[in-house]
């Protein structure tokens, strides 16, 4: 078949900037640098938006997670006249793809559901990313929905509300009266460093300043894990690859409780996009595209031009034809995510439907040193046929062994797994016990993610970065100022004068049209 | 609204309102015109809707509006033409309403005048449930709204058990909501009093609800809102019935009269005295203040005539004529009579009623012996022209001397009979017995003034079980706790230091006089040991023990000379219960005017009295002055007005507070001495007032 009547020749053919994938970060810095008055061209080779950081229907999601998990197949160098085309390579961002089906359901509906890539993600009402969809008018393309309530796994495996505000405190019965002090006196604490200042050192390990305030154990694990949201086991620091610090803590937890309460429709502190988080980098694309970025999909590059002695990069190799300019891929792995996720016909708690469960280190088993995090969300919020819930589930690892094991730990704390008949009677009997309160479990598919760091490049281009194992996106959002700031020193990410005709957003607005 | 600070108005704003100001001049005016010549055309019902949406708070506007709408209504009736139909006049009503509380939600007229519409047998519960949704989103305190909620629900028959649950929604959302709170405390109430289903046992009701507001305490201490609920649970726990605990003269005693020769009469005093009429006191001492204490609740049987239909007397009644004490005079015959029999039974039939509504159901009864000597003339001269010098050495302790002790041991004999008591609930002794718990449990982390001030009143009501319930069980009522986290919290909050004073005098007097033996520490017998002649008094002593106010009267109902000296004292309200007393000696306190002296009035038996260095006439303004008797006052002041002034009366308009003390008292000794009002001046008008007074600060009158 004839290459141009596939692709189609793109012109101009100079621009500013080409960004290759349309994942979160990508869209972001298209919709800057076109804000800023240059000219983009934003590439993808899949046939929809979003990359890493799509949300895709149930059989797209599988095929698309398969692709990623394969071994790259090599692509012929073609030599130019004047510059060095340097050859492509995709490496598997995905691993130890592993699919459980107990019933076709999901599958027959594979059009209703909408799953995240990257999840599970949420926003919190005053955090970075929130301001910035505010500050770009981005939001007249979403809505959003509450996630109404965090639970945390207890002792015996049991789900306790969060007491993460005052009416949670006084709401919960998990907590005694003392704790119930304890607890709001230590936000009380907090809200009065973060009005006067402290005269404790910030730099000490969270946890410890956590234990001089005279807190249980079981109030650390809940300020820690459920709010702070900190991955790794803080209580071993040996162990602990990112100890939280107190400047650290009390500023996630002051985000936190600014949440709650920001947004009058939204009940507590955390919202998700209507139909996926994919939506928000949809959304970027269409605010670039707006000024003027030219979008092309199904867009495959096939090489990284340079000039003749290797070291100046001048344009990309399309299927199509050659793009001169300027931009992604060569990485190192630094740790893994493991994602899973799972529908079933019940919530993992009858009275919510859109929730965060938390299962904090050694909650599940002893060796447990990182968090696991779930978020659940039903039909509301657009992902999946009604009466049907989607649960994402995450947890850093070392590797995928350890990865599997967290997260089989968290799925059988929270469904319940129909059994084939040739298990062992006994396992049978003791699932039994739970069958009635917990959901069924109908579909699941469990994935390593390697977190990718990219480091240096080839002068001009630049590597943006990949989704990661938080439940926010601060990082990505602050990798993605600091990558943009490398590429246009002299402008202003988003400037607040030249972002949008509808300035009339401010805090007070409701996210919700 | 709550929490959001006022900012001065802007030059603009300034403008703004006095344009508006203007405007709504103009649209007064118009709706008076109207108003005042009854015109309800369209043109002037709209123009009055104008001004109202625009100023809510118009109340003439409402009453115009309510006349015009009669008006509508009525022509309607008629079937004149062109009438509005009713439906479509009231519509216009809740709107205009609604459009008004839209200008300001917390305007008085506007929701009455709603009510007043529905009165009219229109709108729906539903939109209004939807209206009042709204306005309790805008602020869940509105009072307003909360108010209108009970109209409606109780208007529309709506469940009390689904309000309770809008309450607890409500309070789930921010417990910080005194209506909330307070609606709660009203549904609970009445549900309780219907024995609803699922509140059939009020004590396990109780025991939930104070679990559920432990947490809004346990939450956030230092918010009031839970506090004041609890406070209503403690006290709808300790609801029980009054109970008679003491009297006077006190259950099996001998009671001895002498006749005292009724001659002399001081010259101001209008009031008849019927200590000298043949008769003597009986006060009966309730548990809390009852009412209905009358001929046909008590009965007094008498071995001789002692005439039927006695008169019962509130003593210090409130307001609504409760009182913890009542006084009656039983006549006694002429002739001398030994051993009289008397017997008084209470509540035998129902009336008798505590002001929480709850009835003295238990019949009790008490008797007493009487006995009536002539006395000679001169032993009552004798007895009263002689000084007492409050000298230690003539006081003695009932323990140094033996022989007076038996009949103060049976006075001390508190207990009367408590067989047909009614029992403490075991379920509620639990319930406060796990309150204190819990209190000291948030108190060992926090150190919240409340939650202190809750610890001993919860112990002071675990205490209250304990000496009116009859438990079985050994506990003993515990004082010192108290008084220990009263004498915190006066260091802590020294704003409210005067409440914890009080409070703190209260628990004392209860340690003082809770059982026989502390009391008999206290008691002895005076005798002027100048003046052998003179007969002794049975005496008490309270001096120095920093009492701000007097407490627990009914277990010293006999006391005929009391020395509360060297206290706080700012009141002496409670002392009118006594009515034997003789000699009162208040000196050094903190009296600070003779309106303060009031109680005084009450006891007819009075002769000697003690108010040196007080702090009368320190105080320019007399902040008792509106509660008691004067001129200012109107309960009293019409009789005030009686009194005719003539020229040579200077002195008593400038003394009147003085005069309407003492002009009541008839007072053979007085020391004033060491007051700011103390001078010449005010001693020569009390000599004249008092004609009985022979000594004067220590000095003889005459």
């Amino acid at each position: 078949m004839d290459e141009t009547t596939l692709f189609p020749p793109i012109e101009p053919s100079n621009f500013d900037l080409i960004v290759v994938g349309t994942g979160l970060p990508e869209s972001i810095i298209a919709a800057a640098a076109s804000a800023a008055g240059k000219t983009v061209l934003h590439l993808d080779p899949n046939p929809f938006y979003g990359t890493h950081s799509a949300s895709l229907p149930l059989d797209d999601f599988i095929s698309f997670l398969r692709s990623h998990s394969e071994s790259p197949s090599l692509q012929v160098q073609t030599s130019d006249d004047d510059d060095v085309s340097i050859p492509l390579a995709t490496r598997p961002l995905y691993s130890n793809l592993e699919i459980n089906l107990h019933s076709s359901e999901p599958l027959e509906n594979s059009n209703k559901f909408t799953l995240d890539l990257g999840a599970p993600c949420a926003f919190l009402c005053a955090d970075a990313m929130i301001d910035l969809i505010l500050k770009t008018g981005i939001n007249q393309y979403m809505e959003f929905k509450s996630v109404d309530s965090s639970f945390v796994s207890g002792g015996a495996g049991k789900l306790e509300s969060v007491p993460d505000s005052r009416s949670a405190i006084f709401k919960t019965r998990s907590l005694l009266g003392p704790e119930k002090y304890q607890l709001m006196n230590f936000f009380k604490h907090v809200q009065g460093i973060l009005e006067n200042g402290s005269e404790e050192d910030m730099e000490i390990p969270f946890v410890d300043f956590l234990t001089k305030r005279g807190l249980s154990q079981k109030l650390k694990s809940i300020i820690l894990y459920t709010i702070a949201w900190a991955d790794y086991d803080q209580g071993k620091l040996e162990f602990c690859k990112d100890v939280i610090t107190t400047r650290s803590g009390i500023n996630r937890l002051a985000l936190y409780h600014s949440s709650i309460g920001r947004f009058s429709n939204a009940n507590g502190a955390i919202i998700y996009p209507i139909y996926g988080q994919g939506e928000l980098s949809q959304a970027f694309c269409r605010r670039a595209a707006v000024k003027g970025c030219i979008y092309v999909l199904r867009m495959p590059v096939i090489s990284v031009l340079m000039d003749k002695d290797g070291r100046t990069y001048q344009g990309v190799r399309l299927a199509s034809e050659v793009t001169n300019s300027n931009h992604k891929s060569p990485s190192n792995a630094e740790g893994k995510v493991a994602r899973g996720i799972c529908i079933a016909k019940n919530s993992v708690k009858p009275e919510a439907a859109n929730c965060l469960v938390f299962f904090p280190p050694r909650s599940l088993y002893p060796e447990q040193i990182t968090s696991v995090r779930v978020l659940q969300l039903s039909s509301n919020v657009g992902v999946c046929p009604s009466k049907t819930f989607v649960t994402y589930l995450s947890a850093v690892c070392d590797d995928s062994v350890e990865g599997k094991k967290l997260l089989n730990a968290a799925i059988n704390a929270l469904f319940h797994i129909a059994v084939s008949s040739s298990s062992e009677n006994n396992e049978i009997d003791n699932l039994r016990e739970h069958a009635e309160e917990k959901p069924c479990l109908l579909w699941s598919a469990l994935y390593i993610q390697d977190l990718t760091k990219f480091h240096g490049a080839f002068n001009s281009i630049k590597f943006t970065p990949m989704p990661d194992e938080h439940l926010h996106y601060d990082d990505i959002l602050d990798a993605t100022e600091k990558l943009f700031k490398e590429l246009f020193p002299n402008e202003d990410f988003f400037a607040t004068t030249s972002t949008s005709d509808e300035q009339h957003l401010d805090g007070n607005t409701e996210l919700d049209p | 609204m709550h929490g959001i600070p006022r900012k001065a108005p802007t030059q603009e704003e300034r403008d703004d309102s006095s344009l508006r100001a203007a405007k709504l001049r103009d649209l007064q005016s118009q709706l008076l015109h109207f108003h005042h010549y009854k015109i309800y055309t369209k043109e002037a019902i709209e123009i009055s809707a104008k001004l109202l949406e625009s100023n809510p708070e118009h109340y003439t506007g409402w009453n115009y509006r309510k006349l015009a709408v009669q008006h509508l209504l009525d022509r309607h009736q008629e079937n004149e033409v062109d009438s509005e139909p009713p439906q479509s006049v009231l519509d216009g009503e809740l709107i205009l309403v609604e459009n008004a509380l839209k200008t300001n939600f917390k305007a008085y007229g506007a929701w009455h005048h709603r009510k007043w519409v529905l009165s009219k047998g229109h709108s729906s519960s539903d939109r209004e449930l939807r209206l009042l949704g709204k306005f309790q989103k805008l602020d869940s305190r509105n009072f307003h709204a909360w108010n209108y909620r009970r109209f409606i629900t109780e208007l529309k028959k709506i469940p009390d058990e689904n309000e309770l649950q809008y309450t607890t929604d409500m309070i789930y959302d921010n417990f910080s909501n005194y209506s909330a709170w307070h609606n709660r405390s009203m549904l609970l109430s009445k549900l309780l009093e219907k024995r609803a289903k699922g509140y059939e046992k009020t004590e396990n009701v109780l025991s939930e609800e104070f679990e559920f507001v432990r947490n809004a305490l346990f939450t956030d201490p230092d918010d009031q809102s839970g506090w004041f609920y609890y406070l209503w649970l403690l006290g709808q726990t300790l609801k029980r019935e009054p109970l008679f605990i003491s009297s006077s003269p006190p259950h099996g005693s001998n009671l001895s009269i002498s006749i005292d020769n009724p001659d002399c009469q001081p010259p101001f005093s209008k009031i008849y005295h019927q200590s000298k009429e043949r008769t003597f006191p009986l006060i009966l001492y309730f548990s809390e203040a009852v009412e209905g204490v009358n001929s046909s609740t008590v009965t007094v049987d008498f071995d001789y005539d002692g005439g039927d239909g006695l008169i019962w007397h509130p003593l210090s009644a409130n307001k609504l004529g409760f009182s913890q004490a009542w006084l009656t005079y039983i006549k006694y015959p002429h002739d001398s009579l030994e051993s009289c029999h008397v017997k008084v039974t209470i509540a035998q039939f129902p009336g008798i009623i505590s002001s929480s509504g709850m009835p003295c159901s238990q019949p009790c009864f008490i008797s007493f012996t009487a006995s009536v000597r002539s006395n000679n003339q001169e032993h009552s001269e004798v007895q009263t022209t002689h000084k007492i010098s409050w000298n230690v050495e003539n006081f003695k302790a009932h323990s140094t001397h033996p022989e007076d002790a038996n009949l103060l041991a049976s006075l001390c004999k508190l207990d009367i009979t408590k067989e047909n008591r009614p029992t403490t609930p075991m379920l509620c002794m639990e319930t406060i017995s796990n309150e204190i718990a819990c209190s000291r449990e948030l108190l060992s982390s926090s150190n919240c003034k409340i939650g202190k001030l809750t610890l001993a009143r919860l112990l002071v009501a675990h205490n209250t079980l304990i000496t009116y319930g009859c438990m079985d069980s050994g506990t003993e009522a515990q004082y010192e706790e108290i008084l220990a986290l009263y004498h915190d919290l006066m260091k802590m909050d020294p704003a409210h230091v005067g409440y914890y004073e009080d409070e703190y005098s209260l628990v004392l007097m209860k340690q003082l006089t809770s059982n026989t033996e502390s009391l008999l520490k206290l008691c002895g017998n005076y005798q002027e040991l100048s003046s052998p002649s003179i007969s002794s008094y049975t005496s008490v002593q309270l001096k120095g023990l920093s009492l701000s106010r007097v407490s627990c009267v009914e277990h010293l109902l006999w006391v005929q000379m009391l020395d509360l000296s060297h206290n706080k004292l700012r009141s002496i309200e409670g002392l009118e219960a006594l009515q034997l007393l003789s000699c009162l000696k208040l000196s050094n306190n903190r009296l600070s005017s003779f309106t303060a002296l009031e109680p005084l009035k009450m006891l007819k038996s009075l002769q000697v009295l003690d108010v040196s260095y007080n702090e009368i006439g320190s105080h320019s303004i007399d902040t008792r002055r509106y509660m008691c008797s004067s001129p200012l006052n109107s309960r009293l002041g019409s009789e005030w007005q009686l009194k005719r002034f003539t020229d040579e009366d200077a002195d008593l308009k400038h003394f009147w507070d003085a005069y309407l003390l003492f002009k009541d008292l008839n007072l053979v000794q007085l020391d004033i001495v060491g007051n700011a009002v103390a001078d010449e001046r005010l001693k020569a008008f009390l000599v004249k007032l008092m004609s009985a007074l022979k000594w004067f600060d220590g000095e003889s009158c005459h």
